[in-house]
């Protein structure tokens, strides 16, 4: 067993007990600081397969960002998690059902897996030689080349599930003054304010 | 030495944990969505596994993709979850019957 090996033996583990405990922890915050190891775990696994810019995105991407707002989310909702949690034991029994199955099923899949005999040359994009280009130049052009129309698509994605959390997270509530910019602009000096001549002895 | 079958294990075991979890906090819907980044994760590992082994680059190519989609559906998935215990105080999901669909 080289290094590498029980590296990879050390990432796969790790994954999966933390995978295990996001879905068991009785705490939510727990759960999203397990999803971070778990993602964190998985990025090494990536490394081991030589995907590093695909490992780095997915640190940037979500333990930086979709990790952040999962915390964010847990504890601006005032939940009471217990009583959530309470009758989890009730759903174990469907739960393992369920997971048991679909584990037979992709034993059974991967069981009788074997390459095609003509997989080889249906590759699309050939892995260069990592000696002559590394692997986030050839990602690029790839991914700025052949792939720009998708990658344009992703970007729309992003933009109207962006557009959408805002719209769908923004409130006005009545009762609370906010400042007016338009009315503050055109706001005149002159008819603001009114002089007047009060004799004394006299009201107005 | 450790091979594809070892990562598409992984890959298998993350997966049936992420449907796990769904079945399992069936109440919370946070914990859903994070089962269902679990299991979007393991698809991710499947995809650069066969890319790796396969010499193809095109399987990191659509993880790529499948990350920002999975970003997406995260934020949005959120929001809703947040539009939807301000209007009703809580997020158990067998609350969730006003349309009674």
């Amino acid at each position: 067993m080289t290094v590498a090996d029980y590296a990879f033996y050390a990432f796969a583990l790790v994954a999966v007990a933390a995978g295990l405990l996001v879905v068991v922890a009785r705490n939510p915050v727990h759960s999203v600081l397990w999803l971070i190891l778990a993602f964190l775990s998985s990025a090494g696994l990536f490394v081991l397969l030589g995907a590093e810019f695909v490992a780095m995105l997915l640190i940037i991407v979500y333990v930086g960002a979709v990790a952040v707002l999962f915390l964010f989310v847990v504890m601006m909702l005032d939940i009471d998690f217990a009583a959530l949690k309470a009758e989890m034991a009730k759903y174990v029994p469907l739960a393992a059902l369920v997971g048991i199955v679909i584990l037979m099923q992709l034993a059974l899949a991967y069981g009788a897996w074997e390459q095609a005999e003509g997989a080889l040359g249906l590759r699309q994009a050939v892995t260069p030689d990592l000696n002559e280009i590394h692997n986030t130049r050839a990602l690029g052009l790839l991914l700025y080349d052949r792939y720009i129309f998708l990658f344009q698509t992703g970007g729309l994605i992003l933009l109207v599930a962006m557009i959408g959390a805002i719209v769908l997270t923004l409130r006005h509530r009545e009762g609370i003054k906010r400042q007016n910019v338009l009315a503050q602009m055109y706001r005149d000096p002159a008819k603001a304010m009114e002089l007047k001549d009060i004799k004394p002895g006299q009201g107005l | 030495m450790v091979g594809l079958e070892h990562y598409l294990v992984v890959a298998a075991t993350l997966f049936v944990i992420g449907i796990f979890g769904i079945f399992l906090n069936r109440k919370n819907v946070i914990v859903i969505l994070m089962s269902i980044e679990l299991m979007l994760l393991a698809v991710n590992i499947n995809l650069v596994a066969f890319s790796s082994f396969l010499g193809d680059l095109v399987g990191q190519v659509f993880t790529m993709f499948v990350l920002t989609v999975a970003a997406a559906e995260a934020a949005i998935g959120l929001a809703i979850l947040v539009c939807f215990f301000r209007n009703r105080g809580t997020i158990d999901v067998e609350d969730i019957n006003v349309m009674k669909g």
